[in-house]
């Protein structure tokens, strides 16, 4: 109850509309700085990007956000709709996703692969289960409170195994499945905890281009159905000017351009981040295509999709 | 898993040697064989075909030419056999072999099986086997081994925490009936409870030093615990009697009546004659029982949130903390559970010995009951009976051969390890299913190891 009572924060200074709010994050390993003073917003109802080259410190964020790093400096506040706020930076690692309802996915997934599919999504709902079952002793006991509440987790893992087509799997175990329905189950199991906030740690990675197109509708599904706040990490453009409201570009750990998809892709600083100093040389119109540069949208093309 | 590259055909000639798709290339194993006969030839001409003699004063060089072609000759066929087996396995297997499938078919029927052996179990002391005391003896201690291997199941087979002092909870469960009941008198039945409750404690106590360990660190940091409780019992003279042990402990009751001779026992009110057997197969009922419930516990278990979060962090410990799983109890749940088992099994072996001393309880002992649950498959039920079997049986069954029984225990040991690297039944079946009509369709049949 004292780490609940600590993380909330004291005053609320916060917009109304933010569901995240990092205010001067910096991470320091040693000498190393990962992230230096980061601040931005994200909103409810929105998806915002995190993007930038390899090593500027995205996967950092997501891992000072959800506990995994204590932040060197700075505030994360988690303006929750129904629970009110909750200081992140504050908080033990698994209690951000138990208490804060902030669910992430990794960038090398992590499924529990020898389980199965069902069972990864069954997990998910521990906490839940846990309450209803009086920490598992009424299941003990063949209680019928117990066999309710894993019925209904049960009706809520069919469900998102429906919205993504894995439904007729669900008895596979996970390792079996192919990569990109790894990819989908993992973030399955994520809304399984029936987040405020999601995290998604480069979710098209490895995709091929239907795949990703795929993932684009299943986001903007969660964003406009489920009413959540997405914050995404992701090399494949595509995805992320076609889908986000919302894009922080970051370069060596330092925030250098923030703003909707059309403002980033034309802002001088991020053309120099990904294609290098010397802007008096003009850009091939290939890459300025495959990046999405243009002042067309690039949406129909396709990135080159990371470590694919 | 593996990138889209590992679909594309690793082809048969990806680690550089030619294709032996069709038959084997007699003439290149025969070439084979005759270079390592030839190699064996070299070293056996001195070390076994000449041999130096004292014969009175002189020294004589004899020869020995039949045991330099034996040596030869036996390199020559090993080589041959050996190259006929290697090129065998390389080509590809069409699906499972038999061996797999009879396995997989024994997992399929876990069910019925593990009735059968229940039902098996119970008339035994009634069939004519039951009158020998040493069938009976041995069928208890199996027994106990059968619990503490489920028992260790929890912690090992499915948390996934690698527990090597598990003895020490065997030892917590002994000395707490055995000390009870030489003090202050109380029946077994009172402190049975009480033995798993503080075997449990125990459990906990061992589980908070460690939550931040995993693996081989883990592993030795429970040794180092079964290795604590042990030399405490040995040095704590004033409490545990020492290396000198515990005897009189009080014998088992049925549920209040004696097991003696005269009135008012359990001959007398059951109008039997007495017999020094009826304690044998009442206590083999008792260890039955307590087994069983283990058993029964941990399958209840699984399908539990606990349980199936114990299986999670087997799988992956920082995935389950993204879901909001407190790693912590998890951890703590299943040391605890797994301890209180042991601890009940300890304190039936007291209570059957009537003596206990800290030698009972070292770290072979440990190891044995780890490597039941290893040999039976990490989670398998019906594994930890079947690597049970074999591991109290074995030696009994090898006893003719005096010496070399341990020798020949081991060597059965690793075929059973190089055969099923993941334990004889290395399968697992869902806790809960969407489809469970076709459940059994779906279920890939797939080679496990290699």
């Amino acid at each position: 109850m004292l780490m609940r009572d600590l993380s909330r924060p004291l005053e609320t200074d916060i917009p109304a509309d933010a569901l995240l709010e990092v205010q001067h994050l910096t991470m320091r390993f040693g000498g190393l700085v990962a992230i230096d003073d980061l601040s931005f917003t994200a909103r409810k109802n929105e998806i915002t990007a995190i993007i930038g080259p390899n090593g500027a410190g995205k996967t950092t964020v997501f891992n000072c956000l959800t506990g995994f790093y204590k932040p060197t400096v700075g505030r994360l506040t988690l303006n929750h709709p129904d629970k009110g706020p909750f200081l992140l930076e504050r908080m033990e690692g698994f209690r951000i996703a138990q208490k804060a309802d902030v669910a992430r996915t990794f960038q090398n997934i992590r499924l529990f692969s020898r389980m199965s599919v069902l069972e990864n999504l069954i997990v998910a709902q521990h906490n839940r289960l846990m309450k209803a079952s009086a920490f598992s002793l009424a299941g003990l006991l063949f209680m019928k409170r117990y066999a309710k509440a894993e019925k209904e987790a049960v009706e809520l893992a069919k469900y998102w195994l429906d919205k993504v087509g894995l439904y007729e799997r669900a008895d596979w175990d996970a390792g079996n499945l192919p990569y990109g329905d790894q990819r989908r189950l993992e973030i399955c199991r994520a809304m399984c905890i029936q987040p405020a906030l999601l995290c998604l740690d480069e979710p098209a990675a490895g995709l091929n281009p239907r795949e990703s197109l795929e993932l684009n509708d299943l986001l903007m599904s969660i964003r406009d159905d489920e009413g959540i706040g997405v914050l995404l990490i992701e090399h494949d453009m595509s995805v992320v000017m076609q889908i986000s409201d919302h894009i922080v570009v970051l370069d060596y750990g330092r925030k250098i351009a923030d703003g909707d998809p059309l403002a980033v892709r034309t802002d001088p600083a991020v053309i120099k981040a990904y294609l290098g100093e010397d802007e008096d040389e003009a850009i091939p119109e290939d890459i300025v295509q495959d990046l999405g540069l243009s002042t067309r949208t690039g949406g129909t093309k396709q990135g080159d999709g990371g470590n694919a | 898993m593996a990138g889209p590259e590992a679909n594309v055909t690793a082809g048969p000639d990806s680690d550089g040697r030619a294709p032996m798709q069709g038959g084997i290339n007699l003439a290149e194993v025969v070439k084979e064989s005759a270079i390592a006969a030839g190699i064996a030839g070299l070293l056996s001409l001195p070390l076994l075909g000449l041999h130096a003699a004292n014969v009175g004063a002189q020294l004589l060089l004899r020869t020995r030419w039949e045991l330099f072609f034996a040596a030869v000759a036996v390199v020559f066929v090993g080589r041959f056999v050996l190259a006929l087996f290697r090129d065998r396995r390389k080509r590809p297997s069409h699906g499972p072999s038999a061996f797999d499938r009879t396995l997989h078919v024994i997992h399929e029927r876990m069910l019925v099986i593990g009735i059968v052996a229940l039902v098996a179990a119970v008339i035994l002391p009634f069939t004519e086997w039951g009158g020998d005391r040493y069938i009976i003896y041995t069928a208890t201690t199996f027994l106990i081994y059968v619990m503490l291997g489920w028992g260790l199941n929890i912690v090992v087979g499915l948390a996934g925490l690698l527990d090597l002092g598990y003895v020490a909870f065997y030892a917590v469960g002994a000395y707490c009936y055995a000390l009870i009941a030489t003090h202050f008198g109380w029946s077994f039945w009172v402190v049975l409870p009480l033995s798993g409750l503080f075997a449990a404690f125990f459990g906990v106590i061992l589980g908070f030093p460690v939550l931040r360990l995993r693996g081989d660190y883990l592993a030795i940091v429970t040794l180092g615990f079964g290795e604590i409780v042990r030399v405490i019992l040995i040095n704590w003279y004033d409490v545990t009697n020492g290396p000198d042990g515990i005897i009189g402990i009080p014998r088992i009751t049925f549920f209040g009546i004696e097991f003696r001779r005269g009135e008012g026992t359990f001959a007398d009110l059951f109008g039997l004659d007495f017999s020094a057997l009826h304690v044998m197969v009442f206590l083999y009922f008792v260890i039955l029982v307590l087994a069983v419930i283990t058993n029964l516990f941990t399958q209840r278990m699984r399908k539990l949130p606990t349980g199936r979060a114990w299986e999670a962090l087997r799988e992956d410990e920082i995935a389950c903390r993204s879901l909001g799983i407190n790693p912590t109890n998890v951890k703590l749940s299943a040391f605890a559970l797994g301890a209180m088992f042991g601890g009940f099994a300890g304190s039936f072996f007291s209570v059957r010995a009537g003596f206990i001393s800290p030698e009972s309880f070292t770290f072979i002992e440990s190891a044995i009951i780890l490597a039941i649950v290893v040999l039976g498959g990490m989670g398998s039920q019906l594994g930890v009976v079947i690597a049970a079997a074999f591991v109290v049986v074995m030696p009994e069954v090898f006893r003719q051969f005096e010496q070399y029984r341990m020798l020949m225990f081991g060597g059965a040991m690793v075929l059973i390890m190089v055969w099923r690297p993941r334990g004889l039944l290395a399968f697992r079946s869902p806790t809960i299913l969407m489809h469970p009509k076709d459940g059994k369709k779906t279920i890939v049949l797939k080679k496990e190891g290699a």
